[in-house]
């Protein structure tokens, strides 16, 4: 299972290198790992049917609990399965999509990314590995809506949905710590023996919130839903893959993880159920003012993941059978709807479906995929797929617990599932019938591989609507199994008597299909709908990062305002006060004056020299003469190592000290001549703050002195460096093997600080020459 | 200023200074000394040649830029880290030859790193201040 989820990762590696060759003849390559992964996770279909469950465990991180542990279970094969199956047929069609786009190779490396990203997340049994592919997910993401990298609105898009989905992200990492640290394991398959001590934690409310809002963003529920209408800036393979069959639902994948861990509780159920209503009542309605096919299916896509939501919230054994079943026959009829629109989009140039009609005579397959699927969305009774998915959630509703609420809660999921009917009609099949105005008579049938892929998904559909038992026993009862817990003994059927249920669905269809015919979106009403948006969750918090970005504009410019001597200011007095509250933290320092050994002459005769090359640093008005003080002060610091015995320190103080004048000079050559241009206060503050300085370093050696010593790290060194280094110099031995790491990166320190001098100077040189 | 003195004193300056710096090098594991001072003292021999006979003349003797010499330090410290790694000890380990080897001594691991510290040293000195010199001629002229 390792191999699945590396493979793609490992392929779009390959990409970057070999993306030309790929760009033009071997891209028929391309969906080859797609679908052999499928056919893989095909060939578990077997062993989970029977029950058991594949695990995989590899230590990645074992200290940190961090491991690349997998589980295939019912949920997660399902997930896979849609992963990779809908994954093969959107690489056949964006193979063809986009077939001499200058960025052909990046979009399926990006998309390989992704795909494996995404696997890695429903396959994980480590909730920290989990985290790790689900901010895979939303990187790979960012670079799918931001493909079309010249248009502004696009990298906007790329932005927005990267910042909400980022955001929900760092909550989730908080929910998951939180939840594994009071658990004490990081194991998904053995959270649920825990679920208990989780359940009565006092921090209960608090874990589920953080993974509500990673959860809810990442599935576009209210109020977080505005992100995914703008992710359809992405190419429409991609909105078909990400943003409609597999990434947003792994927001509600988690939910469905965590139910049997941290559901059936009262908090749990009623957010669920009050988020989910409010999203699919509100984002139903919404779409039904569109009039851009891709926006209709945005907008009726996060009202059916408001009503996964929903269901999940509903918390009966009847409500996860649903979730399993309209899972699948959603991605089913969304993705081929999306598919769909992108070939409309492809040959006509236009999403506009009051301008769009009759193109069934032209694009007669692909009207065949949008007719079926928009009807399988509507729930016609009986050949379509959606159908049993629709019966269920009105199965679900209506076995709620507390009666006094089944009306209210069956009333709110009719009269989403009537705006979803009527949406479906708008994508899939206005655009198809009626006249067929002159412009598009030309339109033509695009490639095979470009409608076939959705006509497949369509037929599949249907197939599953005639025949659901196949899809329950193979796919769907073992994904409800695992979020509810235990066996759902569920059985999947066309037929259920003539009750309640079938009743409201006729009724939802004979509604919806009313709704579709009296509603005639326009781009007066958009814009009418639009006006509101003043009020709307967007605003807000696109207003907040503004206010964030002005923060951190103002908060950089205080500390960054390109004075070298600010910087200079300013890192030594936060050092002066770090140092200083340390010192005072330390307590008195008691100095016996009569311990210490007088000094001898050469000693006192070198301090003297050092304060006089101090005066002159400090007043002289020439440069040259300074940078020469200077160097003496550092001869004086030489000889000062050489009596105390630290030879080592002697000879690198004194190398440094002639290079560093040597490199003083060569740049005080540069510099404009001398003028006093500061004024007496700031020379005041300077002196101020450096003679602090000094004080402060005099304070900690005297402290030092006072303190006793421990001799521990010393004698250590001392004892073992030719035991174990064969070096009869500390210092070296110390540098080149215990600490040789430390060493390795100052060396690397070093030559990215050459390396920036030169390329400073270098370009700067460039540019000038230019001119 | 070309002062003859100067320049003919370098003549000889230069191997010394640089043998100095070598051997300070070899000797660091037992004495004062080791890669880092080395490398300084052997940048100093050739930035005192440049002072004497000007910087162009001390690149045509150092045949390619100093900047090259960085990563051939890198990479020789990097490869002695990761040797032991392919006898199956942990990084870092230090190997030594048994013998020790006439004037050099013991040769081990930590020689190598020592001497990619070495190269660094004196690639990263002289990248810094060629760089700004003949830029500095460049400006002038």
């Amino acid at each position: 299972m390792l191999l699945t989820v590396l493979s793609g990762l490992i392929f779009s590696i390959v990409l970057v290198f070999f993306g030309r060759q790929f760009k033009a003849k071997w891209s028929i390559l391309l969906p080859i790992l797609p679908t052999l992964l499928f056919l893989y996770f095909v060939s578990k279909i077997p062993v989970l049917t029977s029950g058991s469950t594949l695990v995989q465990h590899i230590d990645w991180v074992p200290s940190l609990g961090v491991n690349f542990d997998f589980n295939l279970d019912g949920l997660s094969l399902l997930f896979a399965l849609l992963i990779t199956g809908i994954g093969s047929c959107i690489f056949f069609y964006g193979r063809a999509y986009l077939k001499g786009h200058p960025y052909f190779d990046r979009f399926f490396g990006y998309l390989m990314l992704f795909m494996s990203a995404m696997l890695g997340v429903v396959l994980s049994d480590n909730i920290l590995l989990l985290f790790v592919f689900w901010e895979l997910t939303s990187i790979s993401s960012f670079f799918l809506i931001g493909f079309n990298n010249d248009n502004a609105d696009s990298r906007k898009s790329a932005l927005t949905a990267l910042g909400i989905t980022g955001m929900g992200g760092f909550f989730l990492l908080l929910a998951l710590v939180l939840m594994g640290n009071i658990a004490g394991t990081y194991t998904i398959s053995e959270l649920i023996d825990h679920r208990e001590i989780l359940l009565n934690h006092q921090l209960y409310p608090l874990i589920i919130g953080l993974l509500f809002v990673g959860a809810f963003t990442k599935s576009a529920q209210f109020p977080f839903h505005f992100w995914l209408p703008g992710a359809m800036k992405a190419p429409t393979p991609v909105s078909a893959y990400l943003h409609s069959a597999t990434m947003v639902k792994a927001g509600i994948f988690i939910l469905a993880r965590f139910t049997p861990i941290l559901g059936d509780h009262f908090y749990w159920n009623t957010t669920l159920i009050v988020v989910g209503g409010i999203t699919m009542l509100y984002a139903a309605i919404h779409s039904l003012f569109r009039i851009d096919m891709k926006a209709i299916l945005a907008y009726s896509t996060i009202s059916a993941l408001g009503v996964l939501t929903f269901l999940l919230g509903l918390g009966t054994i009847e409500a996860m059978v649903a979730v399993s079943v309209f899972i699948l026959a959603h991605a089913l009829y969304k993705a081929t709807l999306f598919m769909v629109t992108g070939i409309v989009d492809h040959e006509t140039h236009t999403r506009d479906i009051t301008v769009l009609s009759g193109l069934r005579k032209v694009l007669g397959p692909v009207a065949l995929a949008g007719i079926l699927a928009a009807l399988s969305s509507a729930g016609l009774p009986f050949i379509t797929f959606g159908f049993i998915g629709k019966d269920l959630i009105y199965e679900a509703t209506l076995q709620y617990s507390l009666p006094e609420w089944v009306w209210i809660i069956t009333g709110l999921a009719v009269a989403t599932n009537i705006g979803l009917v009527a949406a479906g009609f708008m994508a899939g099949i206005k655009p198809f019938v009626g006249n067929l105005p002159q412009q598009f008579e030309k339109v033509h049938l695009p490639y095979k591989s470009m409608w076939i892929p959705p006509l497949l998904l369509a037929l599949l559909g249907v197939f599953f609507g005639i025949l659901p038992a196949i899809a329950g026993e193979y796919l769907t009862t073992a994904a409800a199994n695992t979020i509810w817990g235990q066996d759902t003994e569920s059985y999947l059927k066309v037929w259920h008597g003539f009750n309640t249920v079938l009743i409201l669905s006729l009724i939802t269809l004979a509604l919806g299909t009313m709704v579709y015919f009296v509603n005639k979106p326009s781009l007066s009403k958009l814009q009418a709908v639009e006006k509101l948006n003043n009020i709307s969750p967007q605003r807000i918090i696109t207003g907040y990062a503004n206010d964030i970005l002005r923060f951190s504009e103002w908060f950089t410019n205080l500390f960054h305002d390109g004075y070298l001597r600010s910087y200079h200011l300013k890192i030594i007095l936060f050092a002066e006060a770090l140092i200083a509250y340390r010192l005072w933290l330390s307590g008195p320092i008691k100095l016996d004056i009569w311990t210490l050994t007088y000094p001898d002459w050469y000693e006192i005769a070198i301090v003297v020299i050092l304060i006089g090359a101090v005066y002159i640093v400090v007043t002289t008005p020439s440069r040259l003469t300074a940078v020469v003080a200077m160097s003496v002060i550092g001869y004086c610091i030489c000889l000062i190592f050489v009596i105390y015995s630290a030879p080592d320190l002697a000879m690198t103080q004194f190398t440094i000290d002639t290079l560093s004048t040597v490199l003083f000079v060569l740049v005080l050559y540069k510099l404009p001549p001398f003028i006093n241009l500061t004024s007496k206060a700031i020379l005041v503050r300077d002196a101020i703050v450096a003679a602090g300085f000094g004080i402060i370093l005099s304070l900690v050696a005297l402290k030092v002195w006072s303190e006793p010593i421990s001799a521990e790290i010393s004698n250590f060194y001392g004892e073992n460096a030719y035991l174990l280094a064969k070096g009869k110099n500390v210092v070296n031995v110390i540098l080149v093997d215990f600490r040789g790491i430390d060493t390795m990166f100052e060396t690397v320190v070093l030559s990215i600080a050459a390396i920036g001098v030169y390329s400073l100077i270098r370009l700067r040189l460039k540019s000038t020459e230019k001119e | 200023m070309k002062s003859p003195i100067l320049q003919s004193a370098t003549k000889y300056l230069l191997p010394i200074l640089l043998l100095f710096s070598v051997f300070l090098l070899l000797r660091g594991h037992y004495y004062p000394g080791g890669g880092f001072v080395g490398g300084l003292v052997a940048s100093i021999a050739f930035v005192l040649h440049s002072f004497a006979n000007g910087t162009e003349a001390t690149m045509k003797i150092l045949k390619r830029k100093p900047l090259s010499l960085i990563p051939i330090g890198l990479g020789t410290s990097a490869l002695s880290v990761t040797v032991p790694l392919l006898i199956g000890y942990p990084p870092m380990t230090g190997l030594w030859f048994e013998e020790p080897i006439p004037f050099i001594g013991m040769i081990g691991s930590s020689l190598f790193f020592d001497l990619g510290v070495y190269l660094v040293v004196i690639g990263v000195v002289l990248t810094i201040l060629f760089t700004i010199a003949l830029n500095n001629l460049e400006e002038k002229n």
